[in-house]
């Protein structure tokens, strides 16, 4: 062993462990337990972006389309449930899971942090003088504390901008979701906030789609290197997807051009309504139905 | 890589120095002319019988066995625990990995569970902690048994023996952004997890350990550079291994199931 001379004095534990909580919520006490929840919790809102993102691809299908996908979303559960109660429901699972995950983030950090410090003349994050080769660590992640942050900042943004419309204001219409879309990201700016952002959270995945399998445990030598497979692919075909929607808006593929039905709450989404239904009926495309954005 | 067989290189070596654990610290420079036959631990003995002969204190630095066995050893060589040398203890690197001129920074293993006694000599014995808290299996002693009376599957074996390779040097604590001791801790319980001597007390000791190991150390964010660093290329597969049996120990209802 490392310590082979007499102890002159003991190393006082940086942290004490404190009373244990019941079953299951002890699991969330220990560093090792808490890095399995980060790890579900990812896992699950991986599942959450890629649904989301494979969703939206409904943009490219017109109006009548997109205002079908949405509706269809408060109606899942049929006539069983009231409406948007199961939409409710995923949402608040949604955001549970977005809490807990950042909770984890944030409490591991510190345990690390304060790991680290008071290591000799540096505090904070350990650093040496002869600097730092970083030789197996991937630039993704050492900045998971960067890249998560980003990622917690724009989904603010994003629901401020495409679900309550606070700057939208009366372009804003509740229910039309590509008419929010075309209005928001033909804007150049928010354009650009959309692509850094989604550049960030393919960047976290990335590293966290492998990560995960780690601190689940889920381990076997025969399929190991397919972890970095996995993780490439989620992390390439969420970035592919979710940066055509800024791109191609921006490059006017998303615009009200030949919009058939007028904009507007009542008169617009009962006009969306009618073809989105009259397509699903018929089985034809939007084309024949009159919308024909691309 | 340096120079060859037999060859002289003047290095200057920006060293750590500590005087106590609460002391301020320091950089001193030194200069030093070496064959690159030399270890860097002969070439460090060399510079503290220079310091000696001036009447200055020694730089202190652990070692024992020099031949990467012991887990004694362990500096920060240019930022890189145990130095350049992949699969390599401090005490088995020669000058011959540096050349001519080179500016060598020699750091102690820093991590808050690793108090600085003096220069270069950590204290290194939370590891200690971690294997007091499980790093065993309790046998009753009588007679000794017959050699091989328990099968052991051969994948297992040498699976337990790569994770019983770790010398406890802490070089994966060192190198870790987050300071965390998951390679270590893993490797002990890996190596006893896994073979039939160590089940009965597999789901208790990776417990103990693991929440041992959480009281002084970080937490692991799977960068990997532990591996990276380790003089035994510990494999982060026991780290998985390590935290798919926490979270079994934890969900086990162990008092039905009378492990305890
Ligand atoms: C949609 C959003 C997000 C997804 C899909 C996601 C996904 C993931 C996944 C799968 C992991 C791996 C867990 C593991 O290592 O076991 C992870 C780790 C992490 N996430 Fe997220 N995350 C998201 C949002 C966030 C946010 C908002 C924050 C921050 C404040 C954050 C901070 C972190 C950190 C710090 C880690 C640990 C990094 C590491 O282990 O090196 N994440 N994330
Ligand atoms: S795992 Fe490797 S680096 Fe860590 S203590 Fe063991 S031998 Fe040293
Ligand atoms: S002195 Fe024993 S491993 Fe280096």
């Amino acid at each position: 062993m490392a310590q082979t001379t007499e102890q002159r004095y003991r190393v006082a534990p940086v942290r004490s462990r404190g009373r244990e909580w019941p079953f299951p919520l002890n699991l969330y006490q220990s560093a090792v337990g808490r890095k399995w929840v980060m790890a579900l919790t990812g896992m699950g809102l991986i599942g959450f972006v890629l649904i989301h993102m494979v969703g939206n691809l409904h943009v490219y299908e017109g109006p009548a389309r997109m205002y079908e996908y949405a509706e269809s979303l408060r109606t899942i559960g049929g006539g069983l449930v009231p409406e948007g109660g199961v939409l409710w429901l995923m949402r608040l699972g949604l955001l549970t899971m977005f809490v807990v995950h950042l909770h984890s983030a944030i409490t591991l950090s510190r345990m690390s942090g304060n790991s680290s410090e008071k290591a000799g003349r540096i505090s904070g994050a350990k650093k040496y003088e002869g600097g730092r080769d970083h030789i197996a660590a991937t630039f993704a992640s050492r900045t998971m504390r960067w890249t998560g942050p980003i990622i917690a900042l724009f989904v603010l943004f994003h629901l401020a901008d495409l679900t309550w419309g606070w700057w939208l204001g009366g372009d804003f219409v509740p229910g039309d979701p590509y008419h929010n879309v075309a209005e928001s990201l033909g804007y150049l700016p928010v354009a650009i906030i959309y692509v850094v952002a989604n550049i960030a959270l393919a960047w976290h995945i990335f590293h966290g789609a492998w990560s995960m399998f780690q601190s689940l445990g889920v381990n076997n030598p025969r399929y190991n290197h397919l972890r970095r497979t996995l993780a490439t692919t989620l992390a390439g075909l969420i970035l592919v997807g979710n940066l055509s929607f800024p791109i191609l808006a921006q490059a006017g593929l998303i615009d009200e051009d030949g919009r058939m039905c007028p904009v507007g709450e009542v008169e617009g989404n009962a006009c969306l309504a009618e073809q989105g239904h009259g397509a699903a009926a018929t089985g034809h495309g939007t084309d024949s139905t009159g919308s024909v954005s691309p | 890589m340096g120079g060859g067989h037999g060859e002289t290189i003047s290095v200057t070596l920006r060293v750590w120095r500590q005087d106590g654990p609460d002391e301020p610290g320091r950089f001193d420079v030194h200069h030093q002319t070496i064959s690159t036959d030399a270890s860097f631990l002969e070439m460090l003995d060399l510079l503290n019988e220079e310091l000696n002969a001036a009447g200055e204190e020694p730089v202190a630095f652990e070692s024992d066995c020099r031949e990467g066995i012991c887990g004694t050893c362990g500096v920060m060589i240019n930022g890189r625990a145990h130095g350049p040398q992949k699969a390599t203890a401090t005490c088995q690197l020669h000058m011959r990995e540096f050349s001519d001129g080179d500016e060598i920074v020699i750091e102690p293993f820093r991590a808050a569970g690793f108090p600085v006694v003096r220069d270069l000599a950590v204290d290194r014995s939370p590891l200690d902690r971690i294997i007091e808290a499980g790093g065993y299996i309790s046998v009753g002693t009588g007679a000794a048994s017959d050699a091989n009376l328990t099968p052991v599957p051969k994948v297992a074996a040498d699976q337990a023996f790569d994770a019983a390779a770790c010398i406890g040097c802490g070089a994966c604590v060192a190198a870790c952004p987050n300071s965390a001791a998951q390679l270590f801790t893993s490797a002990k319980i890996g190596h006893l997890g896994l073979l039939p001597q160590g089940q009965a007390e597999r789901w208790s000791r990776t417990e103990t350990m693991v929440e041992t190991m959480e009281e002084y150390f970080g937490s692991c964010t799977n960068h990997g550079e532990c591996s990276e660093a380790c003089p035994k290329e510990i494999s982060l597969d026991f780290i998985a291994f390590m935290n798919r049996d926490y979270i079994k120990a934890k969900v086990r209802n162990r008092a039905l199931t009378g492990q305890h």
